[in-house]
């Protein structure tokens, strides 16, 4: 089906209205039902009323996870658009790794606060560099390269990782934890209104790239000779999502598979075109990681990381496609 | 005759990982030129075509196609004029073919990309010249592999480019549409456009063709009418086959393997 200006308004105002829905029940999950009847009152700030926990606690979490939620799906399909394989996201490209590591690193050299979440974007822009000079053959980034680089890369960021946090003393140890698994139990408000901006810049240039990701489907050499300026396109769609994934793991830590699992739904609703399925993604994306959130929260009695709901939703979701492509095979 | 050079290769040689698959390759392409390149497996006539859409640089010599050189101009800039097609082309996603279709209309477009009126025409048309437009709206990894060779062809043909290169336009088309194919590109040509199409088709590129190139080992060997380079040594040596040229009793030619 082609994509008109119709079709593009209406599926992005279906998904404008169904994230902001989950946006705004999810804080109101876990909250009794006479503190929802309230429109929040003065008290509502004052850190002994009950309604604190919701404007102060849930809202930057929700807020962080819509965000960052749009952040990864958006580079995400991004970077399967770029690397031709529906299988690729950030995490495969070793981005959350070594942005990890530089966090556990930091917390070795004793750094704390805003150091540990800088750590975590130069790991993760540096990761990128490094990955990026290993795959380079010419002036293009082969995804066989490019993959290869990324899984390399994150075995061995991962390995040195786990390697500190053995060695690490208790306190460290469960800190350096959180860098590993990531979530949203210690987000502020000042962490969302920090990465908003460059986020929502980086999300709109991925969006001004989509018809040339579109051409590039067909392979650089096709796409070349429509007119796409191949080289060019894979250095900024490649920085953009960098940047997104980096900004992502600065604030919550590594929160995997929601940048594989969304756009990969989402490409069988709205179809390939990337200038409808990438905002479709961001918005799904978002209103995914609030759900993952919500559920991390709620269904212990204690907190989970986020990042450990989304894993496990990444683990089922690649075991469906598995028996999916088996059944395929098979007939 | 006046006669415009439109692509111009001047002693060109192309190396893909080191070793020499073009050498010393010098030739020309005016408007209105049909030209067929033929050869033997492996002879480097795909890289030929490859250095003239500027996909592939040149280590030595010059190509120039409408005035520039074309692995160094604006993509954007390029495709206005050159369209090529590649021999193998694979979709990493599942687009229908009126959306493959629509992309050869890129280098016209801005910002998103939405069709315009006169890119759908272009589309249309192109893909009604092609015959597929009755499988517009089906996914294009599930075309048979004649029909996907048609849609990418419509692709190619709805970029607007004066200067058609197609590397084995032909190859997966049941006779009749392989025909059509050449006698589409003839008539381009006989409109002014200009056309390189790499082919095995020797019976086609017989009939169709003004001029052919050989190409074995990476160089031109021999050029002229197909006809006469069809019959050469040159082309008895390339091939190791004896290609005979011969007329049906309706006058029209005929080449096969002897």
């Amino acid at each position: 089906m082609r994509l008109t200006a119709k079709r593009l308004a209406v599926t992005l105002a279906a998904c404008v209205v169904a994230c902001a829905a989950v946006a705004m029940l999810a804080p109101l999950v876990g909250v009794t039902l006479e503190h929802r009847l309230e429109i929040l009152p003065p008290s509502a700030f004052d850190p002994a009323s009950p309604l604190h926990e919701l404007v102060a606690v849930r809202l930057p979490r929700v807020l962080a996870a819509l965000l960052l939620g749009a952040a990864l799906s958006g580079a995400g399909c991004a970077l399967q658009a770029l690397l031709r394989n529906p299988l690729a996201e950030p995490f495969t490209l070793g981005i959350s790794s070594g942005s990890s590591l530089a966090a556990v690193l930091a917390i070795q050299l004793g750094l704390a606060g805003w150091g540990v979440n800088a750590a975590a974007l130069v790991g993760a822009i540096g990761t990128l560099v490094i990955v990026a000079r290993l795959a380079r053959v010419g002036r293009q980034l082969p995804p066989a390269t490019l993959v290869l680089a990324g899984v390399t890369i994150s075995m061995v960021c991962s390995s040195i990782s786990v390697m500190i946090q053995c060695t690490a003393d208790f306190a460290d140890g469960n800190r350096i934890l959180s860098w590993m698994v990531g979530g949203f139990d210690s987000a502020r408000i000042a962490d969302v209104q920090l990465v908003a901006i460059p986020i929502g810049v980086a999300l709109l240039g991925l969006i001004a790239s989509a018809r040339s990701l579109d051409a590039l489907a067909a392979g650089p050499e096709l796409a070349a000779s429509l007119g796409v300026a191949v080289g060019r396109t894979q250095a900024i769609v490649f920085g953009l999502a960098s940047l997104l994934v980096g900004l992502a793991v600065a604030v919550a830590g590594p929160i995997g598979f929601v940048g594989l699992v969304v756009p990969h739904a989402m490409r069988a609703v709205v179809g390939p075109d990337h200038r409808v399925l990438l905002p479709a993604s961001m918005l799904g994306g978002g209103a995914l990681l609030v759900t993952c959130d919500t559920l991390a929260r709620t269904v212990l009695p204690t907190h989970l990381p986020a990042g450990a709901v989304t894993a496990v939703l990444g683990g089922l979701f690649f075991l469906g496609i598995l028996v999916a492509r088996k059944r395929k095979a098979s007939l | 005759m006046l006669c415009i050079v439109w692509l111009e290769l001047a002693e060109v040689d192309v190396e893909l990982g080191g070793r020499a698959v073009v050498r010393g390759a010098s030739a020309q392409v005016a408007a209105g030129e049909l030209v067929v390149i033929v050869g033997p497996n492996g002879a480097g006539k795909t890289t030929l075509l490859r250095a003239l859409a500027g996909l592939v640089a040149p280590a030595a010599g010059t190509v120039r196609a409408f005035g520039n050189d074309p692995a160094r101009a604006p993509r954007r800039v390029v495709a206005k004029d050159l369209a090529y097609l590649p021999q193998h082309v694979e979709l990493a996603f599942p687009f229908a073919v009126e959306e493959v279709v629509l992309l050869g209309r890129y280098a016209h477009q801005r910002g998103l990309g939405l069709a315009s009126a006169a890119d759908l025409e272009a589309a249309r048309t192109a893909m009604r010249a092609c015959d597929v437009e009755h499988v517009a709206s089906r996914p294009f990894d599930e075309l048979s592999g004649g029909e996907a060779r048609r849609a990418l062809l419509a692709q190619a043909m709805c970029q607007g480019a004066r200067s058609l290169l197609l590397d084995e336009p032909t190859a997966g088309l049941d006779p009749a549409h392989a025909r059509a194919v050449f006698e589409m590109v003839r008539a381009r040509c006989d409109a002014g456009n200009a056309a390189v199409i790499v082919t095995h088709d020797l019976d086609l590129a017989l009939r169709h063709g003004g001029a052919m190139w050989l190409v074995a080992g990476g160089r031109i060997a021999a050029r002229g009418a197909p006809a006469d380079v069809l019959g050469s040594a040159a082309t008895r040596a390339a091939f190791d086959l004896e290609i005979h040229v011969g007329a049906l009793p309706s006058g029209a030619r005929f080449a096969v393997p002897a």
